[in-house]
């Protein structure tokens, strides 16, 4: 099976600033900070590019294994999100590299642009995640996006993940010994889409 | 005939898609596919020999992933030397010849730092051992393709030329925006790649031909070396369950022909591309008319993203990270304070600045270790590239090596010493050299002199290969107080090596007013008769108002400024004082805090700044730490436990305590402000997240103690050995991942062992108070606060 790439743009993707201040931990109105928040937006208006590398798999689940034909993997949480699907979306999505060096740049001269950057960062790539869903979604109803580490579902299965998108090659996403991702601002997970009349 | 002939004077094909063959015939998903160069080596040279009949010129063994991170050094020497076996025999059995055999480097999988873990230097060991045993099995080429990162593209053509004599071929993988994914653009590879001698360059797989076509017209636009493209066959999709692309072979030489006409030399194609294309390219495109590739003269240097070429608008080399005349940047250097210099660096970026000098030498530092690592970091902050300034050849070296891109390299002069350490250094790495024009005699003091300089420079520089677009001369600017007809001298040179010798030159400027009262005046008006005599680059300050006033109004009234736009947009900066504040002014009354207090209670850095430089006048430090910035950094340590303010207002605050105390700093250099015990800090090994860790250690700076950061991904042997060599009685670990507290784990053991007496905090997302305590800690700090108020507790 081989993977597709969807690209988005700049326009597909709106700015939620409730979201980052949510990121941010900051729960209170403060001008001088609302400043900083503005300029930091200001300054990566074009960091971003917003690439999803995706696979429609066949799903099979047999108790805890979750069967996508390619491979298996073993969870009760994800079997039981799993549970009313017949077939699924695997996906690695990046807002990709730059972002990472604005925090890069940040991160010891002004850790509370860093932070923003993050914030900032953390908002898009899950915007992108949302975006990307509804789009492939395609009217049909789906589960809830599931990563690799959430619940009982180990760490590991980015490997898996990795290996049946090609994702490195396909998007620039690399896994590295620890299991982290870089760009780090990267998110892989797997999205069932529910039978028919369900 | 050997392959650098042969391209001289033919269009070269080299082949196909190996990958999307051999999974067609049989390999399954996981398998590795160099190891079918054993198991499979018919069907191997039967695809070889496809190829060949469909008119390859270059054969690319099936070496693709072969290297040490995949393969035992034993099955990796078979696997290699099979691979080459299985091409000669191929060429062997088809009875054609001229086809050469290739060995096909790929990428290792893994990101270089600072971006990954891989080490620069671990890289180019890995692709060392290929590259020997590849020449040694008797490939005629190294191809190094499909790499999406030009540092690990600089590591493999490194570890080509230290081992063996072959051409190189690089072809890069470009995304969709045509950048690679670290952010080159093909400009910037040009000058990287050409600077370090390669054979040709080009780009291959990501997209296909039409998406690749503007990325091969940059490089055609700017490389002096022949062109490589090898496009996928289009986009791949899924029909009836097999893989088909979505550009037919027909389709595919359309578009190659239509850039071979351009002047692309060498044509092949990655994945979805069979046999079949390669005939349909060779057919269209071999009775072209071979052009002679054009020598473009550009002078360019390089970063990871971009290039800075030489040409009508002047260039900006900043000055300011050196330490010549800088009391505070001495102290930086002295205490290895990195973010100071870094600070410097993203100023000078933000000021506009086009290239960042970087001179760290002092007596009494190790200059190697300093340079390399102002290097190494600088190239985390900002995307500028690097003018390396050093006399130490042994630091130019090591800095040229791991600099990511083609740097400037400042100075060589006509002396026959510096000449001989300089020119081998530019001709291994690349580089824009720039070159004094003073000898063994001195500096001339006729304009005539340094231009006979530049010539003996010049001639020495064709000896070691090295082209005149890659120096620019430096007439020398010496201060007119010494003599009058000095800064005379300096612009008739500069104006008869443009002419003459059709170079470009470089100044720095500001040596002009050694010496005299008000040196800006003389720098501004100098800068601009030596733009009007046709100075390519200036070494200059570019926080310098009368500096940038001359740079802008010569841009727009020499027409290098489109509709005046950037007059217009700097000229406002120049009318009246700086304007600096960008954070609204606060009106609200400040209560009983004292001013600076208040300033740094709200997070305003520039104000909390300049009001301390204000204060200093006439209060005394300890009075300004006690009575001014303590209370403020306790009154918002207050609010945020009881969550009246916020990390990101904790943050800002501190940042603003941070800048009084760089005031403080800068006016006694030599008293440092920490007093406080030392504190070692560290993001454990294996994890890259590094943003909580610098909010504790610019909180715990704060308050005095002596933090020495370590970094990210720091090995536990090495903050070990810290911790016992400074007799450190606080080390702080920070970990975000579930995968890395294994890792603090091992550190925390391996520094009770070594040290038993020190405390150790850690802190991070995924630990909580009992993990701690498993793990061994002394103490778990849930956020920054918690691990100021431990510490200043014990």
């Amino acid at each position: 099976m081989i993977s597709e790439i969807k690209i988005y743009e700049k326009t597909d993707i709106s700015i939620n600033s409730k979201e980052i201040l949510r990121y941010c931990g900051m729960k209170t109105d403060d001008e001088n900070f609302k400043c900083l928040l503005n300029e930091c937006l200001e300054e990566c208006e074009n960091a971003f590019d917003f690439k999803v590398c995706f696979i429609k798999t066949p799903l099979e689940i047999n108790g805890d294994i979750c069967d996508f034909s390619e491979f298996k993997l073993q969870s009760q949480n994800l079997s039981f999100n799993l549970k009313d699907c017949d077939s699924a979306i695997i996906f690695g999505a990046t807002i990709g590299i730059k972002i990472d060096r604005l925090i890069a740049r940040y991160s010891s001269l002004s850790p509370t642009k860093a932070v923003i950057f993050g914030a900032i960062g953390a908002m898009m790539i899950e915007a992108l995640c949302d975006r990307f869903c509804s789009d492939i979604g395609n009217g049909r109803k789906t589960a809830p996006r599931f990563s690799a580490g959430y619940g009982d579902l180990a760490l590991e299965a980015q490997k898996d993940i990795f290996k049946a998108l090609d994702l490195q090659k396909k998007s620039g996403i690399y896994l590295n010994d620890s299991l982290l991702m870089v760009p780090t601002k990267s998110v892989t997970a797997i999205m069932g889409i529910k039978r028919e009349g369900i | 005939m050997n392959f650098r002939d042969y391209l001289k004077n033919n269009i070269v094909y080299f082949d196909g898609g190996m990958g999307t063959i051999l999974q067609a015939k049989g390999l399954k998903m996981g398998e590795l596919p160099e190891r079918w160069n054993i198991t499979h080596p018919e069907v191997i040279c039967e695809i070889h020999k496809n190829y060949l009949f469909a008119g390859s010129d270059v054969i690319t063994a099936n070496t693709f992933g072969a290297n040490i991170l995949k393969f035992s050094k034993e099955e990796l020497e078979e696997i290699i030397t099979a691979a080459i076996k299985n091409a000669k025999k191929a060429i062997l059995d088809s009875g054609f010849n001229n086809k050469f055999v290739a060995l096909d480097i790929g990428p290792l999988g893994k990101l270089l730092k600072p971006l990954g873990n891989l080490d620069f230097e671990e890289a180019v060991k890995i692709f060392a051992i290929t590259v020997s045993i590849g020449a040694k099995a008797g490939a005629d080429i190294i191809l190094i393709e499909t790499m999406n990162d030009s540092l690990e593209t600089k590591a493999a053509v490194l570890a080509a030329k230290e081992n063996c004599d072959l051409p190189v071929v690089v072809s890069n993988a470009y995304s969709e925006g045509g950048t690679l994914m670290t952010g080159a653009t093909p400009e910037a590879m040009v000058a990287l790649l050409e600077g370090m001698g390669v054979t040709a360059l080009g780009a291959n797989c990501s997209l296909g031909p039409k998406e690749l076509s503007s990325v091969a017209e940059k490089l055609l636009e700017k490389a002096s070396v022949p062109v490589i493209l090898m496009p996928n066959a289009g986009i791949p999709r899924e029909e009836n369950g097999k893989t088909v692309f979505d550009v037919s072979a027909s389709d595919f030489a359309f578009e190659l022909e239509k850039l071979a006409q351009k002047g692309l030399r060498i044509m092949g194609g990655c994945c979805g591309t069979t046999p079949e294309y390669i005939k349909a390219v060779a057919e269209r495109t071999k009775n072209i008319e071979i052009k002679p590739i054009e020598k473009k003269n550009i002078t360019a240097v390089s970063s990871y993203t971009h290039a800075v070429e030489f040409e009508e608008t002047p260039v900006l080399i900043g000055e300011r990270i050196n330490p010549t005349g800088k009391k505070r940047f001495k102290q930086a250097l002295i205490e290895h304070d990195i973010d100071y210099i870094l600070a410097e660096g993203i100023k000078q970026h933000e000021a506009k600045a086009d290239i960042l000098d970087v001179n760290v030498g002092i007596p009494d530092i190790d200059e190697i270790e300093m340079l390399t690592s102002a290097v190494y970091n600088l190239q985390t902050v900002t995307d500028l590239p690097l003018q390396i300034d050093t006399s130490n050849a042994l630091a130019m070296e090591k800095a040229l090596r791991i600099y990511n891109g083609k740097a400037m390299i400042n100075s060589v002069n006509g002396k026959k010493e510096s000449m001989e350490a300089v020119f081998p250094l530019a001709k291994k790495y690349g580089g824009v050299v720039v070159a004094l024009t003073l000898d063994e005699n001195g500096i001339p003091d006729t304009a005539l002199g340094r231009l006979e300089i530049a010539k003996k420079i010049l001639a020495k520089a064709k000896e070691y290969g090295i082209d005149k677009k890659d120096i620019v001369f430096d007439t020398l600017a010496m201060t007119v107080s010494a003599d009058k007809n000095a800064a005379k001298v300096t612009l008739d040179a500069l104006k008869m090596i443009r002419d003459e010798l059709g170079c470009k030159t470089s100044l720095g400027v500001s040596n002009v007013s050694f010496g005299l009262p008000n040196r800006e005046i003389i720098n501004s008006v100098f800068f601009s008769l030596a733009l009007e005599n046709g100075l390519s680059a200036a070494i200059m300050n570019p926080f310098s108002n009368e500096m940038m006033k001359v740079y802008y109004a010569f841009k727009a009234l020499k027409g290098m400024d489109e509709n005046l736009a950037d007059y217009i947009e700097n000229a406002s900066k120049f009318g009246v004082a700086q304007a600096s504040v960008s954070l609204a002014e606060n009106t609200e009354s400040r209560g009983e805090h004292s001013e600076l207090s208040f300033a740094i209670i709200k997070g305003l850095k520039e104000k909390a700044s300049k009001i301390t430089s204000e204060i200093i006048i006439s209060k005394k430090t300890l009075d300004i730490i006690a009575e001014d910035i303590v209370p403020a950094l306790d009154f918002v340590g207050d609010g945020f436990e009881k969550k009246t303010m916020y990390l990101p207002q904790l943050l800002m605050s501190a940042e603003a305590a941070k800048a009084a105390f760089e005031v403080i700093k800068a006016a006694m250099p030599n008293e440092n402000g920490a007093s406080g015990e030392t504190v070692v800090i560290a993001t454990v090994h294996g994890d890259i997240h590094d943003i909580g860790k610098n909010i504790v250690k610019l909180l715990l700076a704060n308050y005095g103690f002596e933090v020495i950061d370590l970094g990210k991904d720091v090995p536990s042997e090495i903050i070990a050995d810290k911790v016992c060599e400074l007799k450190a009685p606080y080390l702080a670990l920070s970990a975000l991942m579930t995968t890395t507290v294994p890792s603090m784990k091992q550190t925390i053991d391996l520094v009770r062992k070594k040290s038993p007496n020190t405390k150790i905090l850690v802190g991070g997302a995924v630990l909580t108070e009992e993990y701690a305590e498993k793990i061994g800690a002394d103490f778990y700090g849930k956020d920054a606060l918690s691990a100021v108020k431990y510490l200043k507790g014990n």
